[in-house]
């Protein structure tokens, strides 16, 4: 299969809001491919860089360095006419539907829009013949939609009217951002259903989440992000049948299950820390106390994790040291800011070094 | 019985009439008992949670009773529930995590809660609260930051700590874990029964739109539909053995990890909840139930089936009834 996105050593780096001043990196050298007729989850907690990566796909920001190309070319490239072509063919849906729509105009106002700025010539008749087969794809019936406002319409069905919209165009790659994280569960099935009839149709779809069940469901490949770089990416099955980084580990354990309990050893993330805290953890499992005084240190060794992140996130600052060369030299910067190296576990499974 | 609500219903003001959003809801909480409150957006479970602490302006407790410790909770009396509010019922809020006012320490905003409910000994107070920070893997600092400062998992935390400050009887706990990370979800969830079996509070009451959590923290769970109550059984009951129909569907529809799309294909429920501006009569779940029949256009009553296990349904109250008729029978016979 021809790739059709490939992001290529992308780094993105924002202005840190303290009055410290430097340079809080959301990208660290991302690399990965997007050919058609795949679902691509992208998973990582908040501040991991997942949706920076949807933007820089959608040209709402621009990467500090490396390149992403569509169909060869690269799209940080595009002028104005470019980007509209662009757009074309590379669409977005977002996390909150309620606020993607303007609440005082009807909802379908949105796919006027498009015709406005990409049909202009279109005959009526045409036209809604159009909007008929987009909506037939989302499996809505358009006498429910048409016509009517935002708030006449469920979540899932002002979702999928975004899709339907998306469709409209000729999208090759839909950047799907957190797009059922808002909505119930008995709908949410529906939308994510949907997606897998798209990418069967050679949808290629990028589908950003923090909810690893979800994402598994969908996507054919998975990667894992934290601090901006990718610790984990392959096959889905393999990332999830088999996760090699702690971090992975440590994510997967934290989900909750309907018919499992959460577990209180082995700890994911003790080994990344130092032996001494798996010791500690053994010694509190078999104390008098149990089962209380384990899910007490799992949750205070999470967040020490948590607190090692922002160690770790402070150092990085430092890496970037005098922070006014890095800004005057304002996009064009290539900082080594190495992101631990990825190798190749099993085909189709690369792990990064621990950091 | 620590906590029990009788028949309770509560309604919004509206331009268009009263709008009934938790309508005749009865449950009983024993100590040490943390119930899951789980049901669509828009199925009244957040009105029940806040009718329980604060009626605003806009909503009025049109019936029922509320006894938390063997006492009648004033619900609609605001006046009379302010020295009850923390002591007796408190509550962590939806989007806990903007809770915080930007503009005060958190040690700050701590006094001042403390001041404004007249707290005799705040010394002491003070030292249990870093006492407990200490206990959540908080450091004693992050009482001279900002809101803004923390992120949002310790914000979460601190909420937490705050509302349950005082050893309320009752916390209600809406959508805490919602707007977190899985990490955070788990440290978050795991505080919650931490501070249960330290009897800080005696019972609670999670409002989430997640089942999974739900399935890994609460003791029993009550799902609720369009106003009503629909299911309510021990935890592992409504997992495992669901008798409602929209708890079948409901379970039915969340992916777990390692289901992949190309082995199983969910299915959501067609349709949505009826309007409760004017619901219709009978069973609500009715026009999306794949069991719906003739007798689904009253309304079916919420009764106990099974110790423990209460269920408004038609189809399973007759099948159980016919179940219990033949036992009876036979032991006539």
């Amino acid at each position: 299969m021809s790739t059709l996105i490939k992001v290529d050593q992308v780094s993105k780096l924002y202005r840190a809001t303290s009055r410290a001043g430097g340079f809080t990196p959301a990208l660290r050298k991302v690399s990965f491919e997007l050919p058609p007729g795949e679902v691509i989850s992208l998973i990582g907690e908040s501040g991991s860089g997942k949706t920076t990566i949807g933007k820089i796909l959608l040209r709402l920001a621009q990467p500090t360095s490396g390149t992403v190309t569509f169909g060869g070319k690269d799209i940080t490239k595009y002028s104005q006419r470019g980007l509209r072509e662009y757009y074309r063919h590379v669409q977005g849906v977002f996390q909150d539907p309620f606020s993607s729509y303007n609440p005082i105009y009807r909802a379908d106002r949105v796919f006027e829009l498009v015709r406005g700025s990409y049909f202009s010539g279109i005959k009526d008749k045409e036209w809604h013949a159009k909007i008929e087969a987009a909506l037939d794809a989302v499996a809505i019936n358009p006498g429910d939609v048409l016509g009517k406002y935002p708030h006449q319409l469920s979540g899932g069905q002002q979702q999928r009217l975004l899709i339907a919209r998306a469709l409209l165009l000729d999208v090759k790659v839909l950047v799907a951002d957190e797009i059922i994280s808002m909505l119930d569960a008995s709908t949410r099935v529906d939308v994510l259903n949907l997606l897998v009839d798209l990418k069967r149709k050679g949808l290629a779809i990028l589908f950003i989440t923090h909810d690893l069940s979800l994402g598994n469901y969908v996507s054919d490949r998975t990667i894992i992000l934290r601090h901006g770089a990718i610790v984990e990416m392959g096959a889905t099955d393999k990332i999830f049948g088999n996760p090699q980084h702690d971090y992975t580990r440590m994510l997967l354990s934290a989900v909750p299950e309907l018919h499992k309990k959460w577990q209180h050893s082995p700890l994911g993330p003790v080994a990344v820390a130092s032996n001494g805290h798996v010791a500690v953890a053994e010694k509190i499992d078999t104390g008098p106390n149990g089962p209380v005084a384990s899910a007490l240190a799992q949750a205070s060794m999470l967040d020490e994790v948590t607190h090692a992140e922002q160690v770790v996130k402070r150092d990085l600052r430092a890496v970037f040291g005098g922070t006014r060369a890095v800004a005057s030299g304002r996009s064009q910067v290539s900082v080594a800011l190495e992101p631990p190296p990825l190798r190749e576990f099993e085909p189709d499974h690369l792990v990064a070094d621990p950091e | 019985m620590s906590v029990s609500v009788e028949n309770l219903s509560v309604a919004y003001r509206s331009h268009r009439g009263d709008v009934t959003a938790v309508d005749g809801v009865s449950f009983a909480l024993a100590d040490g008992e943390i119930m899951g409150l789980a049901g669509e957006s828009g199925s009244g479970k957040s009105t029940l949670g806040n009718a329980l602490i604060y009626l605003d302006p806009r909503m009025k407790a049109t019936g029922g009773t509320v006894t938390v410790d063997g006492r009648a909770l004033p619900i609609s009396d605001t006046r009379a529930m302010r020295p009850l509010r923390m002591t007796e019922v408190s509550l962590v809020p939806q989007y806990a995590m903007s809770a915080l006012t930007p503009t005060r320490k958190i040690g700050k905003l701590i006094t001042d809660l403390l001041r404004s409910h007249h707290v005799p000994d705040r010394q002491t107070v003070m030292t249990e609260l870093k006492r407990r920070l200490e206990l959540i893997g908080l450091r004693e600092d992050v009482l001279d930051k900002y809101s803004f400062e923390l992120s949002g998992g310790m914000r979460q935390r601190v909420t937490i700590i705050m509302s349950t400050l005082l050893n309320p009887s009752l916390l209600i706990a809406d959508e805490v874990t919602s707007a977190l990370d899985v990490s955070s979800q788990r440290a978050v969830g795991e505080m919650l029964l931490e501070f249960r079996d330290r009897g800080y509070i005696k019972s609670a009451i999670t409002i989430t739109h997640d089942l999974s959590i739900l399935a890994q923290i609460a003791d029993s769970i009550a799902i609720m539909y369009a106003g009503r109550l629909a299911e309510r059984a021990a935890t592992e009951t409504i997992v495992n053995e669901p008798l409602h129909p929209y708890t079948q569907a409901l379970i039915a529809s969340l992916p777990e990890v390692g289901v992949r799309h190309d082995q199983v294909t969910l299915t959501g429920i067609p349709g949505r909840p009826p309007s409760l501006v004017n619901p219709p009569a009978g069973c609500r779940f009715r026009d999306r139930c794949p069991f719906a029949f003739d007798k689904c256009t009253q309304t079916p009553p919420f009764e106990e089936i099974k110790p423990g296990h209460s269920v408004a349904c038609w189809k399973v109250s007759d099948s159980h009834a016919a179940v219990a008729g033949r036992a009876g029978q036979e032991q006539t016979v």
